[in-house]
């Protein structure tokens, strides 16, 4: 039967059987086969896709059942070809992988935990990879990959100056030299309101 | 090159370059390689452990949708000659398919060819088998009887091998020695389990007379083992070693599953693929690891030094031998340890049984032995009331000894120990984790210390075969590299295997960046098919860092004499006076300088202005021979690998004495592998090792019941350590250079797991102590540890009755 799925924001279309998984599509028929067979009885998470911005299993899914999310699958991430995201770019900076199996589902899992918590703790990094199996790195350089991608997130997203004034008043960099204010620069204020919604 | 020079790439921390591909999704593996017109199989598994094949009919399967064809064993034996056996054992035959008949539950009796995966397995179902039922046998010890019912009736027997090394005056030490010991432990069955299962394609060019196979191997002379039981020319196949290996650790031997869909790919015209499913690997994807039981007995004195030990090691290799009793030799080559244990009887004995066959695991056997030798040195301390560390200490080999011989023939070429240990001493507080151990006792939890430390034998040669099979005279186990500078003056340089995630073209371009003082980033590693490739033998024995870091070295370093030749010509001095630096060569008297565009100008383009006798271009190969093991054995002595890491574990694990669930509280491991080439892939292979000790002690087992079926067939029962499994571990680094290697690197493949399984044991031991039991069993599962102390309660309140 004939399914339309939005996998990374694009609608593709193939003629599936009903008992076909949606890893199996993916991979076979819209060839993104960086989403990996592992076990196919929803244990070891290499199959791990993105639907709807959740982590889940593709080979405990069939094809047919994903029509209507949003999927998003390791191709889904990198920002343009040869660029890395942030979470790619920290499993590079620690070496978080060896053999790079169980990678694709690992750093979607990473990836969703970072979306809606930019400040895990060690626990909750260890809680959000549980469902991903490593065979090859123990876990250690994973956990550290996690932290890092997070602490550089944060950086990138923090507002620069979170103290004083009301909303209406421009906040200023701490760092600008004094003056600067005067001089009609560094206003942080739409920072802040960014953070405000 | 200069060895007072300080190196600029060798040791830093720079970025695994094969990782770009993989977070991004973009690995190579044998799944993601699209051939027009790609058959797939499906197989048929023997529901018995043991039956004569009756009949066999797949009419009703040849009617199946999409199905293509059902060969038995029967027509695959008339084609193909038997799997290659590392002993000479003739008469255990072993084809991908069973032939008359099955020696395992779930060992494949028929494959079922069709255009999809999906289609060959409906169709295989339709496949109807008659059987015989024959008599089997699972147990080891019952396959050492010789009345049990031979797995292979023309061998007559179920013993592969039992052969007693005896190495120096064994009976000597233990009448001298004032106190003995005797144990039995037992290392379960398990395995690597990578998370990609096995998988391989094959295409037949009946015009070129071609078999092209993209395969997930990670197998010495595979290319070799495909001719051999096809009956062709080595020089008509083409292995593409440019395929990503998801996780082998030692397993990914698919000989079986290559010559099987090799053979349908010339049958049918057509490419194949057999992609193992889970079940397919688990059951009988032929890659367990050993399973191995050890009756040790130690000879020592009162003050805890170790004088002799007798160690027997029965290995039960499953239904067919292949190169599995081998794993029964290669701890041989550190059969003692770090400790000065003056001699030593071993008699090892490897079984077949109706379970699915043995491969190499991560080690070849040292992990199974380490935990027998350490658990002895455990027993020793217990004995005699004295601390394991410090038993350990009196015993250990001192650093002005290297380099050491020990008994069976190896010399093992340099190590400090007692640092090591002293710096993890310190490191995790020692006698704090004794106090805290005690407190949480106090509290009424099972709280115990577990110490290990071993050896990691490294630089893998093969000098096992010939100790354990007199017809086998290999002497060379060599590994390669070639370099090339072309026109632009680029630089490419080639690795002739496929690797698994050990990073290797991180290896090979830090160290001719480091050799050419140049940049290691511009540097383009490659992997030739096998027809274009130089000798080699796969990372196998922690042997990569070594013999392939070994060839880049000194393939870089004929480079670089190059080089030197083609200036000192142009500037008419000798060779002594110039400079090399960065790339370019100086001459300081006259003051002359050629830049590396000028060399390679000159070698790509000026025939006329190259001295005589060199040859244009600028290009350069090694073929690297291990440092050592390059004689035959004599009086079964042998110089096993060349190298040896230390790693010494300092574990503290905690449980609950009614629920029995280990909570590792603190790991930390004192790790010594000599020059690191780079930390961020040795501290990956160490907790990744850690990481999969901890399954092989706690939670991994492929366990057959007493009807010869596996129980632990799927990752719901097979279970594998996940994030909440391993702890945070902590690594003390040190560094004591290999005299017998270029930068002083020694092999860290196996790291961690060495010694990982024999420290949690001995934490758990420790645990149990005070119930007066210990657990002798690997794995030690939650279930056992309760079950235990509550039998030893039971046993008490009973006794106090």
């Amino acid at each position: 039967m004939k399914v339309t799925l939005k996998v990374n924001g694009r609608l593709r279309t193939a003629d599936v059987e009903p008992r076909k998984t949606l890893l199996d599509t993916l991979r076979e028929d819209f060839l993104l086969t960086g989403s990996h067979a592992g076990c196919e009885h929803g244990v070891c998470g290499a199959c791990t896709v993105l639907i709807d911005g959740e982590p889940s299993r593709a080979c405990l899914m069939f094809a047919v059942q994903a029509d209507g999310y949003e999927i998003t699958t390791i191709e889904g991430l990198a920002p343009a070809p040869g660029e890395l995201s942030v979470v790619q770019d920290a499993f590079c900076e620690t070496h978080g992988l060896q053999c790079g199996y169980c990678t694709p589902g690992m750093i979607l899992s990473a990836h969703a935990l970072l979306e809606h918590n930019d400040a895990p703790t060690r626990e909750d990094i260890v809680e959000a990879i549980s469902g991903n199996i490593c065979r090859c790195t123990g876990y250690g350089q994973i956990v550290e990959a996690v932290e890092f991608a997070a602490e550089r997130l944060r950086k990138t997203n923090a507002p620069r100056n979170v103290t004083g004034g009301s909303d209406d008043e421009p906040s200023i960099d701490p760092a600008a030299e004094a003056g600067a204010r005067e001089g009609g620069v560094l206003e942080a204020a739409a920072t802040r309101q960014g953070g405000r919604q | 090159m200069n060895p007072a020079a300080p190196l600029k790439f060798v040791s830093s921390n720079r970025r695994v370059r094969e990782d770009r591909r993989f977070v991004a999704g973009q690995g190579r593996y044998v799944a993601d390689i699209a051939l027009e017109g790609l058959l797939h199989v499906a197989v048929v598994p023997s529901p018995h452990p043991a039956a004569r094949i009756v009949s066999i009919n797949a009419a009703e399967a040849m009617k199946m949708p999409g199905v293509h064809y059902v060969l038995t064993g029967e027509e695959l034996a008339k084609a193909t000659e038997p799997l290659m056996n590392g002993l000479d054992t003739p008469n255990v035959r072993r084809y991908p398919l069973a032939v008359g008949q099955a020696r395992y539950a779930g060992e494949w009796v028929v494959a079922v060819v069709a255009e999809t995966r999906a289609q060959a397995e409906d169709a295989a179902e339709k496949v109807r088998i008659e059987y015989e039922q024959l008599a089997y046998v699972i147990d080891s010890e019952d396959a050492f009887d010789p009345k049990s019912p031979p797995v292979h009736a023309g061998h007559g027997s179920n013993v592969l091998l039992d052969k007693t090394f005896v190495w120096g005056e064994v009976e000597k030490h233990f009448a001298e020695s004032e106190r003995h010991l005797s144990f039995r432990v037992v290392w379960g069955r398990n395995s690597t389990v990578p998370i990609e299962t096995f998988g391989v394609a094959a295409k037949w060019d009946p015009w070129r007379e071609m078999l092209d196979v993209w395969a997930s191997i990670q197998m010495p002379k595979y290319p070799d083992q495909i001719a051999r039981a096809l009956r062709i020319p080595l020089n008509n196949v083409r292995v593409h070693f440019d395929v990503d290996v998801g996780g082998s650790y030692g397993v990914k031997r698919g000989i079986k599953q290559t010559v099987l869909v090799s053979h349908l790919a010339r049958v049918l015209g057509r490419p194949v693929r057999l992609i193992e499913d889970r079940l397919d690997n688990m059951r009988a994807g032929d890659a367990h690891g050993p399973d191995r039981i050890f009756d040790v007995e130690i000879a020592f004195n009162d003050d805890g030094i170790v004088n002799s030990m007798k160690m027997r090691a029965l290995d039960n290799v499953g239904a067919y031998a292949g190169r599995s009793p081998f794993q029964l030799g290669k701890p041989i080559g550190a059969i003692v340890g770090p400790y000065k244990i003056k001699s030593v009887q071993y008699r090892a004995i490897s079984v077949t049984s109706n379970k699915a066959a043995q491969e190499a695991v991560r080690g070849f056997g040292q992990s199974p032995t380490n935990y027998a030798i350490e658990t002895a040195i455990d027993k020793v301390a217990v004995a005699l009331g004295l601390d394991r560390i410090e038993v350990r200490r009196r015993n250990f080999i001192r650093s002005d000894e290297f380099p050491y011989l020990i008994p069976s023939g190896t010399r093992y070429d340099s190590g400090d120990y007692h640092t090591v240990v002293a710096k993890v001493r310190a490191h995790a507080d020692y006698e704090g984790l004794i106090r805290e151990r005690d407190t949480l006792r106090a509290a009424g939890q099972c709280a115990g210390i577990g110490i290990a430390a071993c050896l990691e034998p490294s630089g893998g040669n093969s000098s096992f075969e010939p100790l354990l099979n007199e017809k086998n005279t290999t002497t060379t186990w060599m590994d390669s590299c070639r370099i090339v500078v072309d026109g632009l003056g680029f630089v490419t340089a080639t690795i002739h295997t496929t690797s698994s995630g050990q990073g290797h073209e991180t290896l090979v371009a830090t160290v001719i960046g480091e050799v050419l003082e140049i940049d290691p980033d511009l540097i383009r590693i490659v992997r030739p098919d096998s027809l274009n490739s130089l000798p080699s033998n796969t990372p196998v024995g922690s042997r990569m860092a070594i013999m392939l870091g070994g060839a880049a070295f000194h393939a870089a370093q004929k480079l670089k004499a190059k080089i030197i030749k083609l200036a000192a010509h142009q500037f008419g001095c000798a060779e002594q006076e110039v400079i090399y630096a960065g790339g370019a060569v100086s001459h300081g008297a006259s003051g002359k300088k050629l830049a590396w565009a000028e060399h390679v100008n000159i070698a790509h383009r000026n025939f006329h202005l190259l001295p005589e006798g060199m040859e244009p271009g600028l290009e350069t190969t090694h073929v690297m021979q291990v440092p050592t093991g390059t004689k035959l054995p004599e009086n079964g002595r042998v110089q096993m690998y060349p190298c040896h890491s230390f790693e010494f574990h300092l574990v503290l694990i905690v449980f609950d004495p009614v629920i029995g669930k280990p909570e590792i509280r603190r790991y930390v491991i004192g790790h010594d592998c000599g020059t690191v080439i780079n930390p961020h892939i040795v501290k990956g292979m160490t907790l990744g090792g850690i990481a999969h000790g901890i399954g092989a002690s706690l939670l991994e087992e492929f366990v057959y019941d007493s009807e010869g079926q596996m129980l632990t067939q799927s990752f719901m029962d097979y279970l594998l350590p996940s994030s909440h499994e391993v702890p945070k571990v902590e690594i003390v680094h040190h560094c004591t250079p290999s005299p017998f290697t270029v930068f002083g690197q020694k092999g860290s493949g196996e790291s961690g797991y060495l010694g990982s399984p024999a420290a949690i044991s001995s934490a758990i031991n420790d645990a149990v102590a005070p119930f007066g039991i210990s657990l002798a069993k690997l794995p030690i599962r939650i279930a056992a540890i309760s079950d235990a102390i509550a039998a030893a309660r039971e046993a008490k309140a009973k006794v106090k009755a």
